[in-house]
């Protein structure tokens, strides 16, 4: 039949589907096909239309712009780099303003970020500007953690995003969004190649960020010297494997412009917030003994270069590439780990709601089974303190009971020993009672004896 | 341009040790009257030394990519790393740090140098650095002991002093002073040589900006304690000239430097230096950068010192050091009793601390239960 043959067609063209899936949809959902299969057939043979006057529609991306306008902007910049290497002196020169960035020590333990946010209006465009800035990076003895701080601020902007996406009630439209839209990586001036740290850290930054690498300090460095570095340190970021961010060469007013920058990346850049009298005029410029760097002038360095891609001509593009490239990349792995997938294992398209609910039960049983367990190990628990409280208890009857017995003991030979002294005692009065019998007796012969001597006198 | 001279006591004012022909001519007179002629010690040893010749060992220590090299070769305007071959940025995510010496002979004047470079590549570079300054202190140990074994061996005519007497550490512009790696090595290093820091790369700083970083580095040595090399004071005798360098000299420690390996055109001289788009730099212009001093304070005046400083100070640390561990390792194989007992504290460990505890408790325990039952005694009696 027509159907099946157009039905098979279509299928194959979405790469998604074997024939025994068609036959399978085409017995179920059959209203459904047909009415994508009209909508498909519609536009694959959409015939072009000639206008005979002037419709209007040509506003359309002013009515964009304008709302965007009203909206308002908002960009997030990461800057990595060592402390001292000139991260908020670059973000001054750029945004031309003074951020009041506070010199940080060498002596942090970890890595920390810190971020700031701040407003800009440039005519009517308003920018909501978050700078993102890492302290401690590349200080401590041992640097073997230190991108790991950085990853995880990434992917918790990330993971904040995509909540706000799962709610239910959600309001994206008014959501601040700080993801990191654009990552300027500092290199040291060497003059020789990449540092280990800076190649470990972009090997984990590529997949979730646009990097573009910068080079500090570049009044360090001669031409010829700044000419072989840069090849050095593309050829390493090649021969690794790292990603940086290429401006984008597929629209035609900017296409030539971005590719010739694409060949002198990385930027070589110096920043200054100080002005240097130059013939008449006030320049941002470092003042040497030798000579005067001038920060905007195109034969010093690459800053003017710099400004113009990441701000005036890229900075969409930039949040672009952030939203659906890295953003989308991060929320796949996220939601594979927790066990959705588009496909189920017999190949049938599952929605997000299926999955979700057969998760939901999952959990529930999970749950019911730990609290289970718990319950179970509880009891034992409780079984085993009782026990030992029984025995316990045992051994103190025991042992109360041999004091007992050793008081009574001992009170039977006290009373032993009264008894023992009452008969003393009562042997003694009899003793004291017959002496005085006794002496009452000798006393009273004594006195007749007396009488009887005194009448004999007479 | 004023350079410090090597002072010799009057009355030989020049370095090279020939008698000005004005001098030997009051010898003359002065022989005949009251002459014992020591006075020609000094040029005796001077004569001597030349012959001999000198040596000197250099170390230099600090992360790739500050110009360590490039300094060396500018300081003894020699190359003396051709062919070097610079490891890329994956192969050093895990190096450790190696030594590397290179030996040179240079001559001036009639004066021989043996000169040693004792390289660390690697030092610092790797992702992991805890501890990497084990193999420059362990190196720096095997020289003092090699030089101590042939000190007390029995053949003692020819000694090789492969000592290193002096290092520079090179600490990176870019940052804001000490760093945690900068402050552990130089703790690790400053009882077993004679530690000269000194800013790198000292064109990316304003004259502004090397002040206060030197300051901070000032503040952040003495905060730290660490003990870096200290200019000797001069005699109050010499000259106020002489003071004034010497004062300027330590107030401009630590030395901010540039090297370089290329030769330029700048105000219609051939100088060493380096060719930015707006400026030419040079190495030897004292406006620029330190480098003159450094290279007077360590060739010209001072390295009779260091060598001397490494002698009688961390080479003598060691060699007591060493004799007090050899005797108390055979005291300890003698076993030789000490004269007051001491009897060995037994720390009691927690499990048997526990069990006194309740064993005592039990015995509270039973005692007020013998006083309940007394007094129940007694009240039944009564």
């Amino acid at each position: 039949r027509l159907t099946t043959v157009l039905a098979r067609n279509y299928w194959t063209i979405r790469g998604n589907w074997d024939d025994r899936s068609i036959s399978a949809v085409l017995n179920t959902d059959k209203n459904d096909f047909y009415y994508e299969l009209l909508f498909w057939v519609q536009n694959k043979t959409a015939r072009p239309l000639s206008l005979s006057g002037h419709v209007g529609f040509d506003s359309l991306p002013h009515q964009l712009v304008n709302k965007s306008t009203c909206q308002g902007f908002c960009f997030n910049i990461l800057c990595i780099g060592e402390t001292g290497i000139g991260k908020s002196t670059l973000m001054n020169t750029l945004f031309n303003t003074n951020f009041e960035n506070f010199e940080s020590s060498h002596f942090e333990p970890n890595v920390k970020l810190s971020a700031k946010t701040y407003d800009l209006q440039e005519g009517n465009v308003r920018l909501k500007l978050t700078i993102v800035n890492t302290v401690g990076f590349g200080d401590q003895m041992n640097k073997q953690e230190s991108y790991q701080h950085i990853v995880d601020y990434i992917d918790t902007q990330f993971e904040s995003y995509l909540q706000e996406e799962l709610k239910i009630k959600r309001s994206l439209h008014n959501y601040h969004d700080s993801r990191i839209h654009a990552c300027l990586y500092f290199i040291s001036p060497s003059g020789h190649s990449l540092k280990s740290l800076d190649l470990v850290t972009m090997k984990k930054l590529d997949s979730k960020v646009n990097i573009i690498p910068v080079i500090a300090k570049a009044d360090t460095i001669s031409k010829s010297e700044l000419h072989k570095f840069k090849l050095k340190i593309m050829s390493e970021l090649v021969s690794n494997g790292v990603q940086i961010y290429q401006f984008p060469t597929d629209d035609e007013t900017v296409s030539s412009i971005n590719s010739t920058m694409n060949g002198i990346l990385p930027f070589a850049v110096v920043g200054s917030t100080e002005e240097v009298k130059i013939g008449n005029k006030m320049v941002k410029a470092r003042q040497y003994p030798w000579g005067v760097v001038q920060v905007e002038n195109e034969n010093h360095c690459d800053f003017v270069k710099l400004r113009e891609m990441l701000i005036c001509v890229n900075m969409e593009d930039l949040r672009e590439q952030t939203h659906s490239r890295h953003y989308e990349l991060y929320r796949r792995c996220k939601l594979e780990e927790m066990g959705f997938r588009d496909t189920d294992p017999e190949s049938k398209p599952v929605s997000l709601q299926e999955t979700y609910e057969s998760k939901r039960q999952e959990f529930q049983v999970e749950l019911q089974r730990k609290e289970e367990e718990m319950r179970q190990s509880f009891v034992q628990r409780v079984k085993e303190k009782e026990m030992e409280l029984k025995e316990k208890e045992r051994e103190l009857q025991t042992r109360f009971e041999q004091l007992k017995r050793m008081h009574q003991e001992e009170k039977a030979k006290l009373d032993e020993k009264r008894r023992m002294q009452e008969d003393e005692i009562n042997i003694f009065s009899k003793k004291k009672a017959a002496t005085e019998l006794l002496q009452g007796q000798t006393f009273n012969t004594n006195s007749s004896n007396l009488k009887k001597d005194k009448d004999r006198k007479k | 341009m004023s350079s410090l001279l090597y002072r010799l006591p009057s009355p030989f004012p020049c370095a090279s040790g020939c008698l000005p022909q004005c001098i030997t001519n009051t010898w003359k007179n002065l022989r005949e009257k009251e002459y014992v002629g020591f006075a020609t010690l000094p040029n005796q040893v001077h004569r001597k030394s030349v012959k001999k010749g000198f040596d000197f060992t250099l170390m230099v220590a600090g992360e790739s990519g500050l110009g360590k090299s490039t300094l060396v070769n500018s300081l003894f305007l020699t190359d003396l790393h051709k062919d070097r071959k610079l490891l890329n940025a994956e192969e050093r995510i895990s190096q450790t740090v190696e030594i590397t010496k290179h030996t040179v002979d240079i001559e001036e004047k009639g004066v021989k140098l043996k000169l040693t470079i004792v390289d660390t590549p690697g030092f610092g570079d790797a992702v992991n650095n805890t501890e990497c300054w084990r193999p420059i202190t362990d190196y720096i140990d095997q020289q003092f002991e090699q030089y101590f074994r042939d000190e007390s061996g029995l053949n003692r005519k020819n000694i090789q002093d492969n000592r290193v007497h002096c290092c520079l550490y090179f600490i990176p512009p870019f940052g804001h002073g000490l760093r945690p790696v900068d402050i552990e090595f130089m703790k690790a290093l400053q009882d077993k040589v004679n530690v000269v820091p000194l800013i790198s790369k000292a064109d990316c700083l304003m004259p502004s900006e090397i002040k206060k970083l030197k300051e901070r580095l000032r503040e952040e040595i003495d905060k730290y304690g660490i003990k870096i090399y200290q200019f000797p004071d001069c005699d109050s005798d010499e000259d106020e000239e002489f003071k004034q360098q010497d004062r300027e000299l330590k107030e401009s420690t630590p030395f901010a430097v540039i090297g370089s390996n290329t030769v330029v055109e700048a105000r219609g001289q051939r100088v060493r230096g380096r060719l930015y788009p707006w400026g030419i730099v040079e190495v030897e212009n004292q406006s620029h950068c330190d480098f003159v001093k450094l290279r007077t304070m360590l060739i010209r005046t001072h390295m009779h010192d260091l060598k001397d400083i490494t002698c009688d100070c961390h080479y003598e640390n060691y060699r007591a050091q060493c004799i007090q561990t050899m005797t108390s390792k055979m005291n300890a194989d003698k076993r030789v009793e000490s004269p007051i007992p001491i009897l060995p504290l037994s720390t009691p460990d927690v499990e048997t601390e526990k069990l006194i505890k309740m064993k005592d408790e039990e015995l509270r325990r039973m005692q007020q239960m013998l006083q309940k039952m007394q007094q129940q005694m007694h009240e039944q009696d009564l």
